[in-house]
């Protein structure tokens, strides 16, 4: 009975440790670590990769782009995910430690800028949105809607796409003031849903499940047509944003401290190949051209 | 006689040879007995060193709290002027001059670090939630005190109780998902989510406080004063009116602040309603970042020992500064009463 408990018991401790540090059992580990945008999609693909590949070991942590870069810099992960390019100062950085980065496109990102679907308005220019969210235009009626407030609405900063939307379409300008920052993408849906003024923007796939929510097209300048991020079925529009029809979208990226080889290669090659970008999809982001 | 003393510590039944060490010690010689006794005090004076930590450790936290708040904090000072707490000069490219701006935006190539938004959104919301609940609670204390019958106080009290213990995101979610659309119809507000939202669901977490502490001074008011008032032939309402609120009026104002204290430090409430736009403005329905808004917003993200590192600890700083403040006010005011009503 005793000696029962005891087996048991150690048996239990073994199977503790066999959780905690796979990799002195599996011999091969990977680290990843960097952007909140893929960090869901980052770990669904370690899972269904480690399925496959049980003698690999992948862990894959968020934090955000500058921290996944940070860790590359100095040395304490395998690869980085970034929803941004990495900047000059970071190679240089890196080049000082003795790393060079080598920068991976994993998948695409369209951003969508939504509205109620109670307002008229269905296309803006980017100068017109970089002038909404600046604070400049403050009622509908001068983009073409009724005559009501503007109400703004954005991500925390520490989102990048807030970083992201700030540099592509504000051209680096501050946010106005009154723009109202919410907690992820669920909140302002759930806020423009109920707002019939509202504006904000997000990744186009998690909004096309939602009631009340409009994507507005988006036109280059005056004189090009307006393209939205969606299908007419209602599906993320691949081809514009592959083709940059549709100008509000981004890379996703993935750093390695040095050209891969090996298991790395051997998991970044799986990540661009098709079983890896059927994971892109099926998360809601835009996979890489060419691999379908 | 010494085993008399401590004869009560014997069991009922004693049994030699199962019962512990101590009580068979004491049946021993009087060195032996001495010892028991001696390690008896010993105990008790270890139990009450133990105790007297357990209160010193309070104060010690609260001391190590305050010196790391304001290690970190002040180091904010070294990179930033103590003018930028206010606004800065900033150069517009797009309209080719100069503005004073008063914002709150650590991510900008030029970051904007104004406390007067933060101030203003806190104080938007706590003022307007404390003299609701100041209203309300103010008049259901001096209702639990001086009117109602046991009965009703038996069902009111734990009801109250259970109102304090409702957590706060519950209240968010409620008052994001079911009042915020209502609210914005019957005022006609701009911004859905506003100070004013948030203001009544922070209402709903400083109210119970109020009430407790408001009934706690009216009782605490001898029953002297309220009999003499009656001899003299005052109505009930007169001596609820005219001697037992007075009397009771310092505990009443500590209540009050101490309400405010809870309100200016409620996060989540304020977090998910109030829309979290850095604005300084004094309109209630627009939308606010508080204080504490602002710090759970972003230290998610923060760059460790960075400019906006220490930037949210000085705000932490402030924010607990305030309440501190408002505290010690509280207590004092209490301190007052407590010498007065004893007379």
């Amino acid at each position: 009975m005793k000696a029962n408990l005891i087996s048991k018991l150690v048996m239990a401790v073994l199977a503790m440790a066999m959780t905690f540090t796979p990799a002195s059992f599996a011999g091969r580990n990977i680290t990843v670590t960097g952007s909140d945008t893929i960090v869901i999609m980052g770990q669904k693909w370690a899972e269904t990769y480690m399925m496959e590949h049980p003698e690999v070991a992948i862990q894959v942590t968020g934090g955000g782009s500058g921290v996944g870069i940070a860790a590359l810099i100095n040395g304490t992960t395998d690869a980085a995910n970034a929803s941004r390019k990495i900047k000059d100062k970071e190679i240089e950085k890196a080049k000082q430690a003795g790393y060079y980065p080598e920068e991976h496109k994993v998948a695409l990102d369209s951003l969508a800028v939504v509205v109620n679907s109670g307002n008229p308005v269905k296309e803006l220019t980017l100068k017109q949105l970089m002038g909404i969210f600046t604070g400049r235009i403050s009622n509908w009626s001068e983009v073409g809607g009724e005559s009501a407030p503007i109400i703004r609405y954005s991500r925390e900063s520490s989102s990048g796409t807030y970083q992201f939307f700030k540099e592509f379409v504000m051209k680096n300008q501050d946010y106005a003031a009154d723009c109202q920052t919410l907690a992820g993408t669920s909140a302002i849906a759930n806020a423009i849903s109920k707002d019939p003024n509202g504006i904000a923007y997000g990744g186009a796939a998690y909004f096309l499940s939602q009631p009340s929510v409009k994507i507005l097209s988006v036109k280059k300048d005056d004189k090009s047509t307006a393209v939205s991020p969606i299908t007419a079925d209602g599906r993320v529009d691949y081809e514009a944003a592959w083709s940059g029809a549709y100008p509000i979208w981004r890379y996703l990226y993935m750093y390695t401290p040095f050209k891969p080889k090996g298991e790395l290669k051997a998991y970044l090659d799986w990540i661009k190949g098709p079983e890896g970008q059927k994971i892109v999809e099926e998360i809601g982001y835009v996979p890489l051209k060419g691999s379908r | 006689m010494m085993a008399q003393d401590i004869g009560w510590l014997k069991p009922p039944l004693v049994d030699s040879s199962s019962t512990p060490s101590i009580y068979r010690m004491t049946r021993r010689g009087n060195l032996s007995q001495l010892l028991t006794l001696k390690t008896f005090r010993a105990g008790e004076w270890i139990v009450e060193k133990l105790l007297a930590a357990a209160g010193m450790i309070s104060i010690l936290f609260i001391a190590l709290i305050f010196v790391f708040l304001f290690k970190e904090a002040l180091q904010f000072f070294k990179t930033v002027s103590p003018m930028d707490l206010i606004g800065k000069w900033v150069y517009d490219e797009y309209d080719e001059k100069w503005v004073f701006k008063t914002m709150w935006q650590a991510i900008s190539s030029v970051p904007k670090y104004s406390l007067l938004p933060l101030l203003c959104g806190s104080f938007l919301v706590a003022f307007p939630s404390t003299v609701i609940s100041a209203v309300f609670g103010i008049g259901c204390g001096i209702y639990l005190s001086e009117v109602a019958s046991d009965k009703t106080r038996e069902v009111l009290k734990p009801t109250l109780e259970l109102f304090a213990g409702i957590p706060s995101v519950v209240i968010g979610f409620f008052m994001l998902m079911v009042a915020a659309t209502p609210l914005q119809d019957i005022f006609h507000t701009k911004f859905r989510m506003n100070a004013f939202v948030g203001a009544l669901g922070v209402t709903i977490v400083a109210f119970p406080i109020i009430v407790t502490l408001v009934e706690d001074s009216l009782r605490a008011v001898p029953k002297a004063l309220r009999e003499a008032s009656y001899a003299l032939g005052a109505t009930r309402w007169q001596t609820i009116w005219r001697t037992t609120l007075p009397a009771a009026i310092s505990g009443v104002s500590a209540a009050c602040i101490l309400g405010f204290g809870r309100a200016l430090g409620e996060t989540m409430i304020v977090l998910m309603v109030t829309g979290n736009a850095a604005l300084v403005t004094g309109n209630v329905f627009s939308t606010v970042r508080s204080l504490t808004a602002n710090i759970a917003a972003e230290m998610g993200y923060v760059e460790h020992q960075s400019e906006h590192y220490y930037a949210l600890f000085l705000v932490g700083a402030v924010l607990f500064v305030i309440t501190f403040v408002l505290n010690i006010f509280a207590e004092i005011i209490l301190n007052r009463m407590r010498r007065k009503l004893r007379m």
